[in-house]
């Protein structure tokens, strides 16, 4: 029953979007201009093309942010039974986040971290 | 505490009598997805009109007054001036990325709505690993916003995506340690299930200290994950414009317009479910009575006002704190809410092996 309800939930949204528009693309006034296919940049013509290099910098968190998500990934496993494996359970994810805050304190040594 | 599966077991019940089960599960679907977007709308109306005039509030104005009372219908003109604007293509564009977009933000969006419980019987989507599904169809999102941002062909939208993809990808850690806290000490990912064990007491009470740190931050990373607020530099007007939908008109501005302020609703009710007690009443154990007088009230007026209190919360933090510089953002999120979330969830571990919770 709950995965037919993913596919309805899943069927709404994409009707919704499709309604919207198709009503919006039905009633709304048309013009043509050469000017409105340009990309807005302040009213100033627009140099070169948009799809360029960007900071190498935004990629670095992103690495950062995998390596910490695969390990939220394993903690929720665990906190679901951390109540009936108790004190075992405290210590052996000790070390499991130890080795996750050594990570994260050699990128912030290394200036992973800062903005540059 | 009125119990909304007593009637959706008797329509159940009366549709079956009528017709084989399969059909009935159909007609069943078909309802529930008809209300499911009911709701949905009706929440995104209402937000609006509500930023409208919290935000006038606090700058001492008065909001939207001329249409209808108190300027209640103005949202509704909006919809419709959105509706007949032309919707432009920018012409060098990746045409199918470029509308597949709306459609991929609005899903995220719609998909986290239906995980939220409203109620006692009033679920659409309760798994039992809820939390988990609930974090991976939000992060849907980001991805909308990246082809957003990139396959409209504007150094504006491209350096708003950016910003805003490296924003909330850091951001949603926040978000899972602080509900990782809560799961460590419900034991269960099921938000139904979640709510129920909220019954003698919010987990903001049962779990004190812990739970009121990772309370706060969960607001702050869940500000920053909407974009909202003092973190809102991905579509910072002054210097992007309007940052990943600068190229984006008519309708399709509209459709990223209404799924930021659903995931504002959102953000605001998964924390009023895991920390507030979602549409549990107030219970204080030994007050038998008091328990009783708040039983009456109905639990989904509880669970939207606990939502609309934070929601209010989080328009009083947008409209009061200056806006972030993209480096203050990472730092923040890296070298203080990340090591503060770890120690707290091991604090909150100890709480839990070593039974000092309530």
């Amino acid at each position: 029953m709950n995965f037919i309800l993913l596919i309805v939930v899943i069927l709404i949204a994409v009707i919704m979007v499709a309604a919207a528009v198709g009503i919006a693309k039905a009633i709304a006034p048309r013009s043509y201009n050469p000017q409105k296919g340009e990309p807005y940049e302040c009213g100033i013509p627009t140099r070169g093309k948009s799809w360029m290099q960007f900071k190498v910098g935004y990629y670095l968190f992103a690495i950062l942010f995998l390596m910490f998500d695969v390990e939220t990934v394993f903690l929720f496993a665990w906190a679901v039974v951390v109540q009936d494996l108790g004190i075992y359970g405290l210590v052996s994810v000790l070390f499991f986040l130890l080795v996750l805050i050594l990570g994260l304190a050699y990128a912030w040594r290394k200036g992973a971290l800062e903005w540059k | 505490m009125f119990d909304f599966g007593i009637i959706t077991g008797w329509i159940h019940t009366q549709l079956t009598s009528v017709m084989s089960e399969q059909l009935a599960i159909f007609l069943e679907c078909v309802i529930v997805g008809i209300l499911l977007l009911l709701v949905y709308v009706i929440v995104a109306i209402i937000m609006i009109y509500m930023e409208r005039k919290v935000c006038a509030a606090f700058q001492c104005r008065l909001g939207p007054t001329r249409v209808g009372p108190w300027g209640s219908l103005q949202v509704f003109c909006d919809v419709f001036k959105m509706l007949t604007k032309e919707i432009i293509t920018v012409r060098h564009s990746d045409k199918f990325l470029y509308n597949l977009a709306p459609f991929i933000v609005i899903l995220a969006s719609v998909m986290a709505f239906a995980c939220i419980p409203m109620s006692r019987g009033l679920e659409i989507l309760d798994f039992n690993v809820g939390v988990f599904f609930f974090m991976a169809a939000s992060s849907i999102g980001i991805v909308g916003i990246l082809l957003a941002g990139w396959s409209s062909n504007s150094k504006f939208s491209l350096i708003g995506a950016m910003r805003s993809g490296a924003q909330m990808i850091s951001y949603e850690l926040s978000v899972g340690l602080s509900i990782l806290t809560i799961v460590v000490l419900t034991d269960t990912m099921q938000f139904s299930e979640i709510v129920m064990r909220q019954e003698d007491g919010w987990f903001i009470f049962k779990g004190h200290i812990p739970a009121v740190i990772s309370f706060i931050i969960y607001l702050i990373a869940a500000n920053a994950e909407v974009n909202r607020g003092p973190f809102d530099l991905p579509e910072a007007e002054s210097e992007l414009t309007a940052g990943y939908h600068t190229e984006y008109s008519g309708m399709h501005f509209g459709l990223f317009y209404v799924a930021e302020f659903v995931n504002l609703f959102i953000v605001s009710s998964i924390a009023a479910t895991i920390f507030l007690g979602g549409w549990m009443p107030l219970h204080i154990p030994g007050l038998d009575g008091f328990n009783a007088v708040m039983d009456w009230i109905p639990g989904f007026v509880w669970y939207f006002a606990k939502a609309f209190f934070v929601v209010w919360l989080l328009m009083w933090i947008k409209w009061t704190f200056p806006r972030l510089r993209i480096d203050q953002i990472l730092t923040l999120e890296w070298k203080y809410l990340v090591p503060i979330g770890l120690a707290n969830l091991l604090l909150m571990v100890i709480v839990v092996v070593f039974k000092l919770h309530f």
